[in-house]
């Protein structure tokens, strides 16, 4: 690694910017990718890393920057180009013909469509000689869809080498693999990378981050926040690079809690045969805030769906208001007041081809205020929804016009309108400024607060340290799908975070005693 | 050039795109009978005159429109909710055979008043029940209903053939596959006397107004619209998916199955296996010409009978094909497609 600082990178990306509309998805990206190295781009949902690989690939075109192979620039948006330039894609949902045969898949694309002759023959021995050089062993007469997920990402591997790739970038390529699976993936990928490839993978996982790659580039906000060698970080620090620090917004006054309104005790859910959560215990008491902080995809999904009464736990107990409940149920989630602020708002939160009073009343269209015997009061609906418009500054909208016109933080200001116009019991918050402004954080933050200070209990769980560490009063960090003991939020520093969300509880030492009081 | 979404639609543009539409169709199918060596204006006039120039021909369009109205109804109701009845045709079969069966049995001793709503019912039931089975297989299986209930339709009208050269055999027929007809006391009243048209009509306008109001004013019509426009949303805002669905597939096919037991009790008082023109398909074009809209069903319905009953008259008097009636039918829903389509994007250079 001596002279290697003046070498030409064998892949650059420089400057790359891209917006969709107003949002900023690559920001002055600039990143270089060396003979023979094995580089990760870590990064949150969102973050840009998607995007970047797009345009590396031709996919899309930058708005500005441009892609250097060997020095040589590649023509903007244009997907044969990056082929020809040796640049492979291994993409996250496979693009393989499950009914064809394994050589066939390979072969796609690479013969002349108006060939007589089929090069079968030669293309058999080519990918044998590919499998046999890099240990990646199939059967090339298998059907495609007889194979095993990690088989089938090996085949799309073998294209992409079949096409003669000398740099591979692979996306989020253990989303669909087990853990022994990843595990040969990566043996497989050091492998290549010692002869000589080049290699990018995308992930948001910090423990293969810090297990595969030579060097880590961590993206945040559509900007590179960060560029550490795995060898001179750790996953603490990676955890608070990924989640990142921001301005300073309202801070919560102490307060004395009160009475335990829901508690969980080794509570586990499980959806498509995976454990999604595992054994988590957890109580929420009035006036208080328990923050679940964590890097997403470890469980804060199914969390959020169990306490809005979409999930059942497999395993566990809960009580609701001192009762023992075997699940939550979204109507009466509703009718006991408890406030639910959905992790997409434009998926969950609201239904955007509907009016903004008829979003307002949807979840208690029941009760009698809003109808009798199945006749929806209109009027009623309306004054509601006009209501929450004044009271909660949604600008942009009237009740009758329809939902999908309002900006993000607009939409988000009418579903928390909905959940704390009568203070609600308990507030289930996901994820609730993510894809906000600035300004409109700070608004719903607030009303959070506010919400608190009045005696709603909130249980908040967000991937942002900032808004976790500003409003909650408790913090546990999710990590597997498993929770932390809670600390109390006056000893949480980010660098304390950091160590909690990358899964080491151990190391968390000083479990506070205000947390802990309840945990026997 | 590209297109971009509209933030508004504004009101003027929903109210023209049917009528547009519409005109663009019949431009379209100008050219056909142009090529067929007509004078366009006049043929179309022949088939205002041949719909509506007499008192027989508009009581034979309004008759017509009849069936179009449910079936059309049935397509909205389920279109509305993302439920993708494509069954109409089938419901509206086996709402007639349970008619035809039920009303020329030993029930046929009620008296008319409490017969005539127990057909109306059971030839109702008949559709629903028939419609269930995609819903079944689409919420238990995840198959698409679209092929379901399509393909039910052959099975329906190959049922209807097999009893009505089976056990529901009219032995008068002269050896025909027909039914045995409906006594007679069930037979719906005339609107207008020495005419075909019947009281089915005034059912058809009030369903429409009421299934106008199930949508516009009930809990079932929010509800239904959620689970449509964005079922992962209902079901977090609390909307019982399942049960949404059933209730809409018990309207759609219900509304289907009722055009076909009013068709035999209005008009033709037994079944054969051209009860109906392709009524449940045409009602898919007239639900999409009314966007879908209950009200404008009755519009549309209008619309569709006029060209059917107008083509015969034009085709008589000017020797052009009737299949142009047909044409720009079909026309006319690709043209409302584009037309909606325009209502929600914008051309933009």
């Amino acid at each position: 690694m001596t002279n290697e600082t003046r070498v030409i990178p064998v892949l650059e990306l420089s400057h790359i910017s891209k917006r969709f509309g107003p949002i900023v998805a690559n920001d002055d990206i600039s990143i270089s990718l060396r003979r023979g190295e094995l580089l990760a781009l870590l990064g949150e949902n969102g973050a840009g890393k998607t995007t970047l690989m797009s345009i590396l690939f031709g996919h899309y075109t930058p708005d500005e920057g441009t892609v250097r192979v060997d020095g040589v620039e590649l023509p903007q948006g244009r997907p044969r180009a990056a082929i020809q330039a040796g640049v492979g894609m291994v993409h996250q949902h496979f693009s393989l013909a499950p009914n064809l045969t394994v050589l066939e898949n390979v072969m796609t694309g690479t013969e002349p469509l108006w060939s007589l002759r089929s090069g079968t023959a030669a293309a058999r021995r080519k990918l044998l000689a590919i499998a046999e050089r890099f240990g990646l062993a199939v059967d090339p007469d298998a059907r495609l869809g007889d194979l095993s997920v990690g088989e089938q990402q090996r085949v799309e591997i073998l294209k992409a080498l079949y096409n003669d790739a000398r740099i591979l970038i692979l996306d989020e390529p253990t989303a669909v693999l087990t853990n022994i699976e990843a595990e040969r993936l990566f043996s497989t990928l050091r492998e290549m990378a010692r002869q000589g490839l080049s290699l990018i993978f995308i992930s948001h996982k910090l423990d293969e981050v810090m297990a595969a790659a030579d060097r880590i580039v961590v993206l945040r906000g559509g900007e590179v926040a960060a560029e550490r060698k795995a060898s001179e970080t750790n996953k603490a620090e990676l955890a608070e690079l990924m989640v990142g620090h921001r301005v300073t917004r309202p801070k919560r006054e102490a307060a004395t809690p009160g009475e335990i309104v829901f508690e969980a005790s080794r509570l586990t859910v499980s959806s498509g045969g995976i454990e999604r959560l595992k054994e988590i215990d957890f109580f929420l008491r009035e006036g208080e805030t328990l923050g679940i902080i964590g890097v997403s995809g470890n469980g804060q999904a199914s969390l959020s769906q169990l306490m809005s009464g979409l999930a059942k736990p497999a395993a566990g107990e809960m009580r609701l208001f001192g009762e023992p409940v075997t699940a939550l149920d979204v109507h009466d989630l509703v009718e006991a007041g408890i406030g639910r602020i959905p992790e997409d708002r434009h998926k969950q939160g609201a239904i955007g081809e509907m009016a903004i009073w008829e979003n307002a009343v949807l979840e208690r269209i029941r009760q009698p205020l809003f109808s009798r015997r199945g006749i929806v009061n209109r009027a009623a609906g309306q004054a509601f929804a006009a209501t929450i418009i004044e009271e909660f500054d949604v600008r942009g909208g009237t009740p009758a016009s329809r939902t999908r016109l309002l900006s993000g933080g607009n939409m988000q200001k009418l579903i928390l309108g909905r959940n704390l116009y009568r203070r609600p019991r308990i507030l289930i918050a996901s994820q609730p400024t993510r894809g906000l402004d600035e300004g409109a954080v700070a608004a719903v933050h607030a009303r959070i607060l506010e919400a608190r200070k009045q005696g709603t209990a909130v249980l908040l769980i967000s991937e942002d340290l900032d808004e976790v560490i500003g409003l909650a009063d408790r913090i546990q960090a999710i990590a597997k799908g498993r929770l932390s003991a809670p600390i109390a939020a006056e000893h949480a520093d980010p660098r304390r975070l950091g160590l909690m969300m990358s899964g080491d509880w151990t190391s968390g030492d000083g479990v506070s005693g205000e947390g802990n009081s309840h945990a026997s | 050039m590209r297109l971009e979404r509209r933030e508004h639609r504004p009101l003027v543009l929903v109210v023209l795109s049917p009528i547009l539409a519409v005109v663009a169709a019949l431009a379209i199918a100008g050219i056909l009978i142009a090529a067929a060596g007509a004078p366009v204006l006049e043929a179309y006039g022949r088939i205002l005159t041949g719909a509506f120039g007499t008192r027989l021909a508009a009581t034979e369009t309004l008759t017509r429109a009849t069936p179009l109205m449910l079936t059309g109804l049935a397509a909205a109701v389920a279109f509305r909710a993302r439920l993708w009845n494509i069954g109409a045709e089938g419901q509206f079969y086996l709402g007639a055979i349970m008619v035809a069966a039920l009303g020329s049995s030993v029930l046929s001793s009620l008296p008319g008043p409490v017969l005539i709503p127990l057909l109306f019912a059971a030839g109702a039931i008949a559709g629903m029940a028939l419609m269930l089975v995609p819903l079944w297989l689409r919420l238990r299986f995840s198959v698409d209903e679209v092929v379901t209930s399509l393909l039910l339709n052959f099975v329906a009208v190959l049922f209807v053939s097999m009893m009505i050269d089976g056990p529901l055999k009219d032995p008068l027929a002269f050896g025909w596959p027909q039914s045995m007809p409906v006594a007679e006391h069930t037979l719906l009243p005339k609107l207008i006397e020495r005419s075909r048209l019947h009281i089915g009509l005034v059912v058809a306008i009030v369903a429409a107004l009421l299934v106008y109001l199930l949508q516009a004013r009930t809990v079932f019509g929010l509800q239904s619209r959620a689970a449509g426009l964005n079922p992962e949303g209902a079901v977090f805002a609390g909307v019982p998916l399942g049960r949404t669905l059933v209730k809409v597939t018990c309207l759609s096919g219900g509304l289907a199955g009722l055009a076909g037991a009013i068709e035999v009790m209005g008009v033709k008082s037994y079944v054969t296996t051209d009860l109906s023109p392709g009524y449940g398909y045409a009602g898919i074009i007239v639900a999409m010409l009314a966007n879908l809209n209950p009200l404008g069903v009755i519009a549309a319905a209008l619309f569709t009978a006029t060209m059917f009953v107008g083509a015969d008259g034009m085709s008589r008097a000017m020797g052009i094909p009737t299949y142009i009636a047909d044409v720009t039918v079909a026309l006319s829903l690709l043209t409302m497609l584009v037309a909606i389509f325009f209502t929600q994007y914008r051309i933009r250079r």
